[in-house]
């Protein structure tokens, strides 16, 4: 894999660079939290020192939260033409890039979900290292460093990045940006990053710990505990919004008022909703909240590690920040673990 | 991007069909025939008994429906539908030469190719009679390739009983042995059909060789507990009784979600489930 540098005097320049692939879109701030948005100014294009945790993680950009998949009229179905512009998102944490891993296979298996693919041919990713904060535990899950998954990703070693090139996309950018990125990558840097990547590892505070959890979710699926969370879940579906791997969604068809034609959209759905397992004739398959939690933490903790080989919690903290009542991976491990 | 992938526009746009024929099987139950609408359409449309299809209805959304014809006899794809909520209310309201979309088909259907060759018991249970009636015209279509058709049906009454005169018709066929029952009121029916659960018709079920049969169970969920603990009786492998499971999907194509059952998707690795595959899970009814 190729290694450059990035000296942070031309760090400024770098906006130029990438807008030459695509829009820019990075993390902003927005209240006490971020989101990622279209940065305009190559001013506005600023890096963190600290863990950012974007509110919605970067699934917005590949299956939006509610988006028209078919144009109706009363003889014909279509798919909609639509121009999706490249977008080069800039400053995106390791535990999302292995989200990303984690739609990437989803979306691919068993069928192509088009409407996916379309979306992602267009998504360049641009990841950055940085220091946990209290709430990040992506080293529990094995999710705290990158392999695969980004075009470029920064490492922040004081005066300079180190750039890795993880794609041909990502080559051609440290190409065209051939005066801000040097090759001259001395070998004494790798005590440095060696330094780095110690701090960065004694850095974690937040310790939960999934060894097992697979058969304690087994072993527990009775336990009067999922009764008590039942009783505090406002069934707000947060948890599932802000999960970088949820992807359930709904589909609902539309008619404009002409009746004429009409819309068919798909929008993100949530399992804590209660019409979630509903079929015909309103039997309900989860009626119950306590049965909708164990549905999401057997899927997140045990249902994906058969269909995929690992459990798809990234360790990315939201849901222990967004839950309003307290339920999430910590608070659910924690009992598990009893 | 690292995956190679084909496009597959079509996986989410519907083909328009068109209704060539309906007729009631039940007071709440009507059976449609359509046809692509477009010519030689229905070759791109090949499908298996006891997959599904998804059906859109211009202004009513789109929903999962068996398919209850024998891709032995092309062209035509039939569907039963009940009668049960805001798209099938207006299924109903379908008038022949009317239009609907289809796109599929979607799930895993019967595995024909372990079949072959095999004793094959099936057993239905009221609005189950539609993906199995797939399954038996498959078999009756191609007789030689399977051993004996055994084929128990229950229903709640004559009335209820979808099919009947075909039935009653195939009552009189060597090719098969036909047992019907409703849960009361056979009056009028009596030489044709008995009285009691469909459990109670496993007494006609005999010298079943346990190493060379597939059993198939699809019905409503309360019965799968008290049909399969008959057929293990004979001493069957697990794995070879076969149950149809039903959801509400909103894809077909694994990604929605919502046919999820434990860590199983009922549109990709069913509908059709091995009883092995389904006895751990706690969600199945």
């Amino acid at each position: 894999m190729r290694v450059l540098k990035l000296s942070k005097k031309d760090e400024k320049k770098l906006y130029d660079v990438l807008n030459k692939f695509g829009e820019v879109w990075a993390p902003v701030p927005k209240g006490s939290r971020y989101v990622y948005d279209k940065i305009e100014k190559k001013e506005d294009l600023v890096s963190y020192n600290e863990f950012v945790r974007t509110i919605l993680p970067i699934k917005k950009f590949l299956m939006p939260q509610d988006f028209n998949i078919l144009n109706l009229s009363p003889s014909k179905f279509e798919t909609p033409k639509v121009d999706i512009p490249t977008r080069v998102i800039v400053g995106v944490p390791p535990c999302e890039i292995h989200a990303l891993n984690i739609l990437d296979k989803f979306y691919t298996t068993d069928f192509v979900d088009n409407y996916y693919m379309e979306r992602r041919e267009k998504v360049i990713i641009i990841g950055k290292s940085s220091l946990p904060d209290e709430y990040l535990f992506s080293h529990k899950t094995n999710t705290s460093i990158v392999e695969e998954g980004y075009d470029l990703f920064f490492i922040d070693l004081g005066d300079y990045y180190l750039v890795w090139v993880g794609s041909e996309k990502g080559d051609d950018i440290v190409r065209l940006g051939s005066d801000i990125f040097s090759e001259d990558v001395p070998v004494d840097v790798a005590h440095d990053f060696v330094a780095y990547r110690e701090k960065r590892r004694k850095a974690f505070t937040k310790h939960i710990d999934l060894e097992g959890v697979t058969d304690l979710m087994e072993l527990m699926y009775d336990a009067d505990f999922w009764d008590e969370f039942g009783e505090k879940c406002l069934s707000c579906g947060q948890c599932t919004m802000v999960c970088p791997t949820c992807t359930c969604f709904n589909v609902i068809d539309e008619l404009e008022l002409n009746k004429d034609e009409g819309h068919r959209r798909r929008y993100w759905d949530s399992c804590m909703f209660k019409d979630y397992s509903l079929v015909a004739g309103q039997h309900n398959f989860r009626e119950s909240r306590a049965e909708r939690l164990k549905l999401w933490y057997t899927h997140k903790l045990k249902a994906f590690i058969g269909h995929f080989g690992s459990p798809s919690c990234v360790g990315c903290g939201r849901c222990i920040i967004t839950c309003p009542v307290e339920i999430n991976v910590e608070t659910v491990v924690e009992k598990l673990k009893g | 991007m690292k995956y190679e992938y084909k496009k597959e526009p079509e996986l989410y746009t519907p083909i328009m069909m068109r209704i060539i024929s309906k007729r009631d099987l039940t007071p709440d139950v009507r059976f449609f025939q359509t046809v692509p609408k477009e010519e030689f359409k229905h070759l791109d449309l090949d499908y298996k008994p006891g997959q599904f299809m998804m059906l859109s209805l211009y202004g009513s959304g789109e929903a999962p429906f068996s398919i209850s014809s024998s891709p032995t006899r092309k062209g035509i794809f039939e569907f039963a539908i009940r009668k049960t909520g805001k798209i099938t209310n207006k299924i109903f309201e379908l008038k022949d030469g009317d239009q609907l979309g289809l796109r599929g088909p979607f799930g895993n259907g019967f595995p024909i190719e372990k079949m072959l060759g095999k004793d094959i018991v099936i057993v239905a249970g009221g609005l189950g009679a539609a993906p199995l009636r797939s399954l038996l015209l498959y078999i009756l279509d191609n007789r030689e390739l399977f051993g004996r058709l055994i084929y128990l049906y229950g229903a709640k009454n004559p009335q209820e009983m979808l099919y009947r005169p075909d039935f009653f018709e195939m009552l009189e066929s060597d090719q098969l042995e036909l047992h019907l029952t409703v849960d009361k009121g056979n009056e009028g029916f009596e030489d044709k059909i008995e009285e009691g659960m469909v459990t109670h018709l496993f007494k006609y079920v005999n010298d079943i060789d346990p190493k060379n049969t597939i059993a198939c169970v699809c019905g409503p969920p309360v019965m799968y507990k008290f049909v399969v603990n008959e057929i293990l009786k004979y001493n069957l492998e697990k794995h070879n009784i076969l149950v149809n499971l039903e959801r509400r999907m909103k894809c077909g194509t694994g990604k929605c979600g919502h046919c999820i059952i434990d860590y199983r998707y009922t549109c990709i690795d069913g509908p059709v489930f091995t009883y092995w595959d389904v006895i751990h899970m706690r969600e199945l009814i």
